[in-house]
């Protein structure tokens, strides 16, 4: 048993790394033999100019906002003594589970001159006059929304290291709140606030959902929705070249990822004391203020937005305004029960995340064990590799995925076009969603348990099954949720990976957005919605049985 | 019940040798202690000899067996050795009576024997009343009774306990005392006991390992430790008392030798020729008026019954008992009484 167990890394680093590992070698000429003619056909098109200047500058600027947003909740919540924190924080990370073109269809519900919901209260824009939100500025508004949440984990985890006393002793010297968060909060947390920022840069380059919706109808294309473009309209002829595209954008995010562990890494302050006991610095008469001012806030990103799909998910058509008269269930009944394409995406993104989540499950158990108990150089590596496939924008991997499946090896099959092509993509896009929660359980598991186990006569194989899979099942179902909830709404891999038949929940909201259907897409956007809630609030309700560090909205 | 041997046994980590060419052997039965500072190596014996860890070289029998070493490596789950952990290591799953059960389980016991025999190590540990609960319910106590009892069920060859008392309050560690003495008794398993604190390991073992840097300092019965230490550590590290240089002053006899020890000339008993430094107990000081050594005070506690006075006399520091307080700053005269010399000439008493 002990022998055989390592074997497990052996499939895993074929599935995380291996279609990245092929994509690598394609831009070079793989087959053809060396060449960097591709590289400089694609590199020399000013189109691609263009479209990494616009993904630079979305996620640059959406970073910011990010960055804003995140680190004004991140200090108020860990440092003040604002009420129901809880609530804010969960709140807030909404908007991070909910997928970005269902944020990017709510939000155009919410403007320009079609809205339902601005038609109610009168304050609609005349016909014909532009959507606001298909321009640069409203995808950066919807990126920088999105990643908050990622800069405020971050830094709110930053944040609960430095020990409490080092405030304390900065006021005791006779600095007043002002000064300390200048002075002593910002310099300690600096370090996890680049961190984050570098975290939401990544996520945002990759980000498919909001360019395609709000950027591709004002003829604004980012790098993701460049390679969609040429692949969906020429087809895999032009592999090779989107493969250098890919590669470009992915050494772009690469380079944001290792910023993002050097900055952690370099937080060499050596803060001692006891870290993690809750500072609550009074805001006095202002309190009542400032949490009006985050309610406010978290109404406008997550209550508007929704009420505003809501609505346009009760009118007979799109145009037509929301009155007593007029509303109708119809939109509703059509997705969910009449129309068999959205039947058949539900059918399919239930089968797909429920899948990849099982399949996850029962890999991560015993891989998680051998990197932490059997640790040796190829498990390091392994280990810091993983993150690869999701740090990697969703398109980078689901090129890299055509490219190694297209024509499976040894036989003249390919998997391009069924299902399983996206099922394969799942396991390696989602490996580290898996992993991370179990390691953080097993990593909490005192290795005495595991030795009283063996000193009592118990053989490996039993200590797993006795000692080992009780006690991480907690944070393995955590991680297994968490992987059901990320790819049942995922977009951005099977956006290049589907075909007939095979429609993802979130291939079939962008085309019926695409193809006019608003409302319908309204409707079986926020059904989705309210699936997610709910199974963010199971989680949440289950949060004390979970080890520290599972679930991503708790740190 | 076996007998443990561990022969030229050592351990390195990255190349720093925490155990070095390790020999010992303990008899089937006896009750041995590893005492020491922390990082002198001997919960790396320990792990050793459960099977938790591999030897860099040397070996360790069991029983005549070897388990370690020399191209054998028996693991710890086939060594029939029960381990109590310093965190007691409770499965937080499983109830106290499941605990207990879990080694005859994984034995393929039939269900009737193991509920005989584990109620029989919850009633001899006192647990019956708690059987069902979980480890969390328990008190620090009571979990260190789980982690016997989950020994005892099977009956292990020998027996390894890791700090058992270190999580443990005082009026506590007393009644665990009584517990390892009745478990050992009970099962006449060879027991390995590690711990730091001196009077445990005085009190309840057979025999003391004194360990420092990776090396057994000296092997000896509790008594002997304290009369006669073989070096300037054992001396400080086992007892109260003071260590001071000697110088040989005349040829030895079978009463002893001739030192000069604080400026008086003395008969020490003693292991060997040209010792070094003398261990003086407070036993062997004597307080009076007249005596020509003298010494002031520096230091006076009273321990119930007894004072404990510190004094300096002839530039050393000694530890005398007293049935009277002294004051501070007071001259008194200090007879010596038995006094131990031996050799340690790289030696600085701990």
């Amino acid at each position: 048993m002990d022998r055989l167990l390592p074997l497990i890394l052996l499939p895993v680093t074929l599935i995380a790394l291996g279609p990245v590992a092929r994509l690598l070698v394609e831009g070079v000429g793989f087959g053809d033999g060396f060449t960097t003619n591709h590289v400089s056909t694609v590199l020399a098109r000013p189109s691609t100019g263009t479209a990494l200047r616009n993904s630079l500058v979305t996620a640059g600027v959406g970073t910011v906002l990010s960055i804003l947003i995140g680190g004004a909740f991140a200090y108020l919540v860990a440092f003040t003594n604002v009420r129901a924190k809880g609530a804010l924080v969960f709140c807030l990370m909404v908007p991070m589970m909910i997928p970005p073109q269902i944020t990017a269809l709510a939000w155009m519900q919410m403007a320009g001159p079609s809205s339902t919901l601005l038609k109610i209260v009168g304050l609609a824009p005349p016909l014909g006059s532009p959507q606001p939100l298909h321009s640069a500025g409203g995808i950066i508004l919807l990126l920088g929304i999105q990643h908050a949440s990622l800069v405020f984990l971050t830094l709110r985890a930053g944040l609960r290291m430095i020990p409490a006393e080092l405030i304390e002793a900065a006021r005791m010297s006779g600095a007043g709140p002002a000064r300390v968060w200048m002075q002593t909060v910002l310099p300690l947390s600096l370090p996890a606030l680049v961190a984050g920022g570098a975290l939401a840069f990544v996520t945002a380059l990759g980000n498919f959902g909001i360019p395609a919706m709000l950027g591709i109808p004002a003829g604004y294309l980012t790098m993701p929705t460049l390679i969609y473009q040429r692949l969906v309209s020429m087809g895999p002829s032009v592999l090779p070249e989107v493969a250098v595209l890919a590669m470009v954008i992915g050494g772009v995010a690469i380079a944001g990822v290792l910023l993002a562990r050097l900055a952690l890494r370099q937080r060499g302050f050596g803060l001692v004391g006891l870290s993690g006991s809750t500072l609550a610095l009074g805001l006095g008469r202002a309190r009542a203020g400032v949490e009006a001012g985050l309610w406010a806030f978290i109404f406008v990103i997550l209550a508007l937005p929704l009420l505003a799909l809501l609505a346009t998910s009760l009118i007979p058509a799109y145009g037509v305004p929301l009155t007593f008269g007029t509303a109708t269930l119809e939109a509703w009944h059509e997705v969910l029960v009449s129309q068999p394409v959205t039947r058949r995406a539900y059918g399919n993104s239930l089968m797909l995340a429920g899948g990849a989540a099982g399949i996850l499950l029962l890999i991560c158990l015993p891989l998680a064990w051998v990197l932490k108990r059997r640790p040796s150089r190829i498990t390091h590596l392994l280990d810091t590799l993983v993150d690869l496939p999701y740090a990697l924008p969703g398109v980078v991997l689901a090129i890299a995925c055509i490219l190694t499946f297209l024509n499976l090896p040894f036989t003249d099959r390919t998997l391009y076009g069924t299902v399983w092509i996206i099922l394969l993509a799942y396991l390696a896009r989602f490996l580290v969603v898996m992993l991370r929660p179990v390691q953080a359980g097993i990593a909490q598991l005192d290795p005495a348990m595991e030795e009283a186990a063996a000193s009592v006569g118990a053989p490996l194989g039993r200590r797993l099954r006795d000692i080992v899979l009780p006690l991480a099942a907690p944070s393995a179902a955590a991680g297994a949720i968490l992987v059901f909830l990320t790819a049942v709404n995922e977009l951005t891999v099977s956006a290049l990976l589907w075909s007939s038949g095979t429609q993802t929940l979130g291939v079939v909201i962008y085309n019926l957005e695409d193809s006019g259907e608003t409302v319908m897409a309204s409707a079986l956007a926020l059904s989705i919605v309210m699936a997610v809630v709910a199974l963010m609030v199971l989680v949440q309700i289950g949060a004390r049985r979970f080890p520290k560090g599972v679930i991503p909205w708790q740190s | 019940m076996a007998e443990l041997i561990f022969s030229d046994l050592s351990r390195e980590f990255d190349g720093i040798p925490a155990l070095k060419q390790i020999n010992a052997q303990i008899s089937s039965g006896e009750f041995v202690a590893l005492l020491g500072p922390s990082g002198c190596g001997k919960t790396t014996l320990l792990r050793l000899t459960a099977g938790f860890d591999q030897p860099s070289s040397g070996t360790v029998q069991l029983g005549g067996r070897i388990v370690a070493g020399d191209g054998h490596f028996v693991p710890a789950e086939a060594r029939g050795i029960g381990v109590v952990f310093q965190s007691y290591a409770l499965w937080p799953h499983k109830t106290v009576f499941a605990n207990v059960a879990y080694p005859l389980e994984v034995r393929h016991l039939a269900r009737a024997t193991v509920a005989a025999r584990v109620t029989e190590a919850l009633e001899l540990t006192g647990l019956s009343t708690l059987r069902d609960r979980m480890p969390a319910q328990l008190s620090g106590g009571q979990r260190q009774r789980v982690a016997l009892a989950r020994c005892l069920v099977f009956d292990p060859a020998a027996v390894l306990l890791d700090e058992p008392l270190a999580n443990l309050d005082l009026a506590l560690r007393a009644s665990m005392h009584e517990a390892f003495v009745m478990f050992h008794q009970r099962t006449a398993a060879t027991m390995l006991y590690v711990t730091h604190d001196q009077s445990e390991a005085l009190a309840l073992a057979d025999r003391v390992a004194v360990m420092k840097a990776g090396v057994i300092h000296q092997f000896a019965t509790p008594e002997m430790l304290y009369r006669e230490p073989v070096n300037c550590f054992v001396a400080g590290f086992v007892g109260d008392g003071a260590v001071v240089p000697v110088q040989q002053t005349g040829p030895r006899s079978d009463a002893g030798i001739s030192v000069r020890v604080l400026g008086q000339d003395l008969i020490c008993t003693r292991a060997t020729d040209a010792p070094t430094h003398a261990s003086i107990r407070p036993e062997a000081i004597t307080l009076s008026g007249e005596a020509p050594l003298r010494g002031r005070v520096t230091a006076c506690t009273y321990l119930g019954g007894r004072f404990r006075i510190i004094l300096d006399a002839a530039g050393e520091t000694l530890v005398a008992f007293s049935t009277q307080r002294a004051v501070f700053g007071e001259n008194v005269g200090i007879t010596l009484g038995r006094v131990w010399a031996f050799r340690d000439q790289d030696g600085q008493p701990s």
